[in-house]
C-alpha cells in the first residue's frame, strides 16, 4: 500500500459514495453513508499516524502531473487534525441522524432522507478537499461544494423562516467564492503558478498579489461569519435540523478558515502581513465580546448556541497578529493555540447542539425559560451541555482550556497582552451563558414528556463527543507537535 | 492590448454587479448582479490568459480551462438560487 | 490595429452598457432580457480573447441556459407573489455603497495594469506535454489531463446541485415529475423551434462533443446544446420532463462521475497516482469519460433548468 494514496482516497471516496448515493435512493444511500463511516475514520487515523511518524506531509501529484501544470494533494499536520475531526464528528452524527433521516424497509422514499445523506457524504468530501488540496482553484471547488452540500441542510424542513435564512446564507456564500476566485485569477497573473508550495516560494508583496490577498480574506470571512459578516450564521444554524446544525457549526465555518490559514501562512510565508492580522484579530475579539453578550441575551436555546459560535469564531482569529509579530516558540504556540481551538469548539459544539436538539425534540420547544425540569427529566443531556459549555469556557481540563491556555501565553510572549484579556473576558462571558442554561435546567419543573425509545442512543452520542472536547485537554502538549508538521511559515 | 481592455471592463463589471447585490432588494436581481459579477471575475482571468499567450496559442489554456469549469459552476449556483427564490416566493403565497 | 482597437472599444462599451442596464433597470424582465444580450456580447470578447472554448461555453451556459431560467424564473415570480415589499435601499447607504463599489473597481483595474509584463504563462509547458495526451486541443488536455481532478470534481458540484434543487421539493411534490407542467404551445415560433431545432441541435453537439478533442468544443458545451434541446421541446409542452424518482434518470445522472473516479482510481492502482493514465490509453479512456459526462451533465444542465418537481393542483 502506497501511503501517499491516503489523502486522495480520504477524499475520492466520499465523492464516490455522493455519486452513487443519488441512484440508490434515500435507504442505501443510509446503510451506504454508515458502511463508509469507519472506513473513512480508518484513512483519517491512517493519515495521522503516517504524518505524525514521518514527520512530513504526505504529497501526491495527482496524474503524475507536477504542479504548476498539475495538482498535487498535500496532507500536512494541520489537515490531519482536521480530517480526524471531520471523521469522527460526522461519523457520530450520521448515527445521530438515523432517528430523523432513517428510512425503513419497503417505506417510500421521503424528501429529507433522499437529501441528507448525500448532503453529508458531499459535505464530508468538501472538508476534506478543502484540508488536503495544495491548489488555489481546486480550493475553489472545495469551497462552492461546502456551499451546495450546506445550503439544503439549511432549510430541510421547507419552512418559511429557514428557507429565508438558506437564501440569506447562500448570497453570502455565493459572493464570499465568488471574491475568492478574483483573487485566484489575479494572483495567478502575477505568479504563473496557483500551487500553494510554490507560491510561498514566489511570491513577494507586490500590488496585485497584496489586492488578491484582501478580497480573497474578505471572501473567506464572509463564509467563516466572522463579525461584521456573521449576520447569516445565527438563523441559519439556529434553524437547522440538529444534526444539521452540529456539522455546519463544527465543521463548515472550519472549511472557509482553513483556507484563511493557508493563504496568510502559505501563500504569503514569506510576506507578514502584521497591521492586518491585528485588524482581524480585532474583528475576532469583537466577535467574542458581541457574540457573547449576544448569546447571554437569547431566549431560544438554539439561538443562544449560533451566537455561541460567532463568538468562537472569533478566538480563531487572535492566532494572526502573534504568528506575523513573532516567531520560533511563541509563534508554534500560537499555531498550535488556534488550531486545537478549530478542533476543541468542532467538537463540544456538535456536541451542544445535539443536546439543544434533543432537549428541544423532548420538551417540544427550545424556549430557555421554559427549561426547568430538563436536569431531572434528561440528565445525561445536560450533563453533555454543561461538559461542551466547560471546554467553550476554557475551564481545565479541557480541549478549550488548552487552547486558549495556548493562545494566551503566546499573547504574553508576544508582547500583545490585550489579547490575553479578550481572552479571559470572554471565557467569563461564556460562563454566564452557559450558566444560564444549566441554572435553569436544574431548577424543578413539570416532568418533560417520556422520551422516544432511541434517545439513549443519541444522548451517548452527543455525550461521547463532548468528553472528546474535554479529553483534548488531558493529552500531553507533546501529541500537539502533529499540528506544527509542514507549516509553511517556518523556514526549512 | 486586448487582454487589458477586458481586463478593465472586468474591473469595471465587478463593481457594477456588487453594487446590485448590495444595493438592489429583489432577490432575482441580486442573482442576476451576482452573474454579473461573476463575469466580471471571469474576464479578469481572461485577461491574464490572453497576455500568457505564447508557444503557439492565443492565450494561455490553464486559465482558459479554470474559466470554462468556473462557467459551469457559477452556473449551477444560480439555478440552486432561482430555485430557492421561488420556493420562498410560493411559501410566502400560501401564508 | 486601429479597426480592432475600436471594434474591442465598441464591444466593451456595449457590455458595460448592458450590464449597467441591468443592474439600473427595476423591472425583473427587462433585467434578465439585458442579461441576455451582454451574454452574448460576452461571448463575442472571449472570440476576441483568442478563447474560443470559453466563447462556446459564455455563449451556449452564460447566455442560454442561463437566459431561459431567469426569464422562466422571473415568469413564475410575476404569477406567484406580489412584488416584493421589502423598501428599497435609502439613497445615503446606495451611495455609500457606490463608492465602495467605485474602489473595488479602481482597485482591480490597478492590479491588471499592474501586472508583471511579460505575465507569466504555463503555455509552453502545455504545449511541451500536450503530445503525451494525444489531444490537439490544449484546453482539453488540461480539463482531461492536467488538471483533471477539477473536472472531476465539477462533475460532483453539479450532480450535487440537482440533489439541492430537488431537496426544495414542496411538500407533496416528492417522487413527482421535474418542473411545472407546461402546456402545450401550438403556434407562434417557440412550437416550430421546438420541432425543428432538437434534431438539427443533436447533430450539432455530438459534432461538438467529436471536435473537442482537438478543436475548441467538448463535453460542456455539447452538454448544455443538448440541454437546449430537451428544454425547447419541454417548454413548448412537447417533450415530458421525468419522474424524479425515476430509476434511470439516477442512473444516467450518476454515470459520468461514477465512471471518472473509476478510471481515476483504476490509473492509481496501474500507474501509481489517481488520474494517471496509461501510455497510450489516455486518448480512448478521455473519450469515454467525455461521452458518458455528456449525457450525465446534458440530464443535470436540464433538471436544474426545469427545478424541483411541484405538488398536484
Amino acid at each position: 500500500m502506497a501511503w501517499d494514496m491516503l489523502p486522495m482516497l480520504a477524499v475520492m471516496l466520499p465523492v464516490l459514495a455522493m455519486v452513487a448515493a443519488v441512484p440508490l435512493g434515500a435507504r442505501g444511500a443510509e446503510r451506504l453513508t454508515l458502511a463508509y463511516a469507519p472506513v473513512g475514520l480508518a484513512l483519517a487515523i491512517g493519515i495521522m499516524l503516517v504524518v505524525q511518524l514521518g514527520g512530513v506531509p504526505i504529497r501526491q501529484e495527482l496524474g503524475h502531473w507536477a504542479p504548476p501544470l498539475g495538482i498535487a494533494f498535500r496532507a500536512d499536520g494541520l489537515a490531519a487534525a482536521m480530517l480526524l475531526t471531520a471523521a469522527l464528528i460526522i461519523g457520530a452524527i450520521a448515527i445521530f441522524a438515523r432517528a430523523d433521516f432513517g428510512t425503513a424497509a419497503g417505506a417510500a422514499e421521503r424528501r429529507q432522507a433522499f437529501a441528507f445523506w448525500p448532503l453529508l457524504l458531499g459535505l464530508w468530501a468538501a472538508i476534506n478537499l478543502a484540508v488536503v488540496a495544495n491548489d488555489l482553484f481546486t480550493l475553489y471547488v472545495a469551497l462552492e461544494l461546502l456551499t451546495f452540500a450546506a445550503m439544503p441542510l439549511v432549510c430541510l424542513d421547507g419552512s418559511r423562516a429557514t428557507l429565508q435564512a438558506a437564501l440569506r446564507y447562500l448570497m453570502f456564500a455565493l459572493l464570499g467564492s465568488v471574491l475568492y476566485l478574483l483573487g485566484v485569477a489575479l494572483i495567478y497573473g502575477s505568479a504563473g503558478t496557483l500551487d500553494i508550495v510554490l507560491l510561498a516560494q514566489r511570491v513577494r508583496g507586490d500590488i496585485p498579489v497584496m489586492i488578491a490577498i484582501a478580497v480573497m480574506t474578505a471572501g473567506l470571512l464572509a463564509k467563516t461569519a466572522l463579525l461584521p459578516l456573521h449576520l447569516w450564521l445565527p438563523p441559519a444554524h439556529a434553524g437547522a435540523p440538529a444534526a444539521a446544525s452540529a456539522v455546519l457549526s463544527a465543521l463548515v465555518v472550519k472549511g472557509s478558515f482553513v483556507l484563511v490559514l493557508r493563504l496568510w501562512f502559505g501563500v504569503m510565508a514569506r510576506v507578514p502581513m502584521p497591521d492586518a492580522a491585528q485588524i482581524l484579530a480585532g474583528l475576532g475579539a469583537a466577535a467574542i465580546l458581541l457574540g457573547s453578550v449576544a448569546a447571554l441575551g437569547q431566549a431560544r436555546l438554539k439561538l443562544l448556541v449560533a451566537y455561541s459560535t460567532v463568538a468562537q469564531i472569533g478566538y480563531l482569529f487572535l492566532m494572526f497578529p502573534l504568528l506575523a509579530a513573532s516567531a520560533g516558540e511563541v509563534a508554534a504556540k500560537a499555531w498550535t493555540g488556534g488550531v486545537v481551538q478549530a478542533v476543541s469548539h468542532a467538537f463540544a459544539k456538535a456536541a451542544m447542539f445535539l443536546a439543544a436538539g434533543i432537549m428541544a425534540a423532548r420538551f417540544g420547544h427550545d424556549r430557555i425559560a421554559d427549561l426547568s425540569g430538563a436536569g431531572r427529566a434528561m440528565p445525561v443531556t445536560l450533563l453533555t451541555f454543561a461538559l461542551a459549555g466547560l471546554s467553550l469556557m476554557g475551564v481545565p481540563p479541557s480541549g478549550g482550556f488548552a487552547a486558549k491556555w495556548l493562545l494566551l501565553s503566546a499573547a504574553i510572549g508576544a508582547g500583545q497582552w490585550w489579547w490575553a484579556l479578550v481572552i479571559l473576558g470572554g471565557g467569563l462571558l461564556t460562563g454566564g451563558y452557559v450558566y444560564r442554561v444549566l441554572a435553569m435546567g436544574l431548577r424543578a419543573g413539570d416532568p418533560a414528556p417520556e422520551p422516544a425509545p432511541v434517545a439513549w442512543q443519541r444522548d451517548g452520542i452527543a455525550l461521547a463527543l463532548a468528553l472528546v472536547s474535554v479529553v483534548l485537554g488531558f493529552l500531553p502538549l507533546a501529541a500537539f507537535g502533529l499540528v506544527q508538521i509542514g507549516r509553511l511559515d517556518v523556514s526549512p | 492590448m486586448t487582454g487589458t481592455i477586458f481586463g478593465l471592463v472586468g474591473a469595471a463589471l465587478i463593481g457594477i454587479g456588487l453594487f446590485g447585490m448590495l444595493v438592489r432588494r429583489d432577490a432575482l436581481l441580486r442573482i442576476l448582479s451576482f452573474n454579473l459579477l461573476g463575469g466580471g471575475v471571469f474576464l479578469v482571468f481572461g485577461a491574464v490568459a490572453r497576455r500568457g499567450a505564447g508557444a503557439g496559442f492565443g492565450g494561455d489554456p490553464v486559465p482558459q480551462a479554470i474559466i470554462l469549469t468556473g462557467i459551469v459552476v457559477a452556473f449551477a449556483a444560480t439555478t440552486l438560487a432561482v430555485a430557492l427564490v421561488l420556493r420562498l416566493a410560493a411559501a410566502k403565497d400560501r401564508a | 490595429m486601429i479597426p480592432a482597437l475600436a471594434a474591442d472599444g465598441l464591444l466593451a462599451a456595449g457590455i458595460l452598457a448592458l450590464a449597467l442596464g441591468c443592474v439600473a433597470t427595476r423591472r425583473a424582465f427587462a433585467s434578465a432580457a439585458l442579461f441576455i444580450a451582454y451574454g452574448l456580447l460576452l461571448a463575442l470578447a472571449w472570440a476576441r480573447l483568442d478563447a474560443p472554448d470559453v466563447a462556446l461555453t459564455e455563449a451556449s451556459i452564460g447566455a442560454g441556459l442561463s437566459g431561459v431560467l431567469l426569464l422562466g424564473g422571473v415568469r413564475r415570480l410575476e404569477g406567484l407573489a406580489e412584488p416584493s415589499p421589502d423598501a428599497e435601499t435609502g439613497p445615503l447607504l446606495t451611495i455609500l455603497i457606490g463608492i465602495g463599489c467605485a474602489a473595488l473597481t479602481v482597485a482591480i483595474g490597478a492590479a491588471v495594469l499592474l501586472l508583471p509584463d511579460p505575465t507569466p504563462s504555463l503555455a509552453p509547458q502545455v504545449a511541451a506535454n500536450l503530445a503525451t495526451t494525444d489531444l490537439g486541443n490544449p484546453v482539453t488536455a488540461v480539463l482531461m489531463s492536467f488538471r483533471a481532478l477539477d473536472t472531476l470534481l465539477e462533475s460532483a458540484v453539479v450532480l450535487l446541485a440537482v440533489v439541492c434543487v430537488w431537496a426544495l421539493t414542496p411538500e407533496g411534490g416528492w417522487g413527482g415529475v421535474a418542473g411545472l407542467r407546461q402546456p402545450v404551445v401550438r403556434d407562434g415560433p417557440l412550437a416550430l423551434l421546438a420541432r425543428v431545432l432538437p434534431p438539427l441541435g443533436i447533430v450539432i453537439a455530438i459534432h461538438i462533443l467529436w471536435v473537442g478533442a482537438d478543436a475548441p468544443g467538448g463535453k460542456f458545451q455539447a452538454a448544455a446544446v443538448l440541454a437546449a434541446m430537451w428544454l425547447m421541446p419541454w417548454m413548448a409542452g412537447l417533450a415530458p420532463a421525468p419522474r424524479i424518482d425515476a430509476r434511470w434518470l439516477r442512473l444516467v445522472l450518476a454515470a459520468g462521475p461514477a465512471l471518472f473516479i473509476l478510471i481515476g482510481l483504476g490509473g492509481a492502482l496501474a500507474e501509481g497516482a489517481f488520474l494517471a493514465y496509461p501510455p497510450g490509453w489516455a486518448k480512448p479512456l478521455i473519450l469515454a469519460i467525455e461521452i458518458v459526462l455528456t449525457a450525465s451533465i446534458a440530464v443535470a444542465l436540464a433538471l436544474l433548468v426545469m427545478g424541483p418537481p411541484e405538488p398536484p393542483r
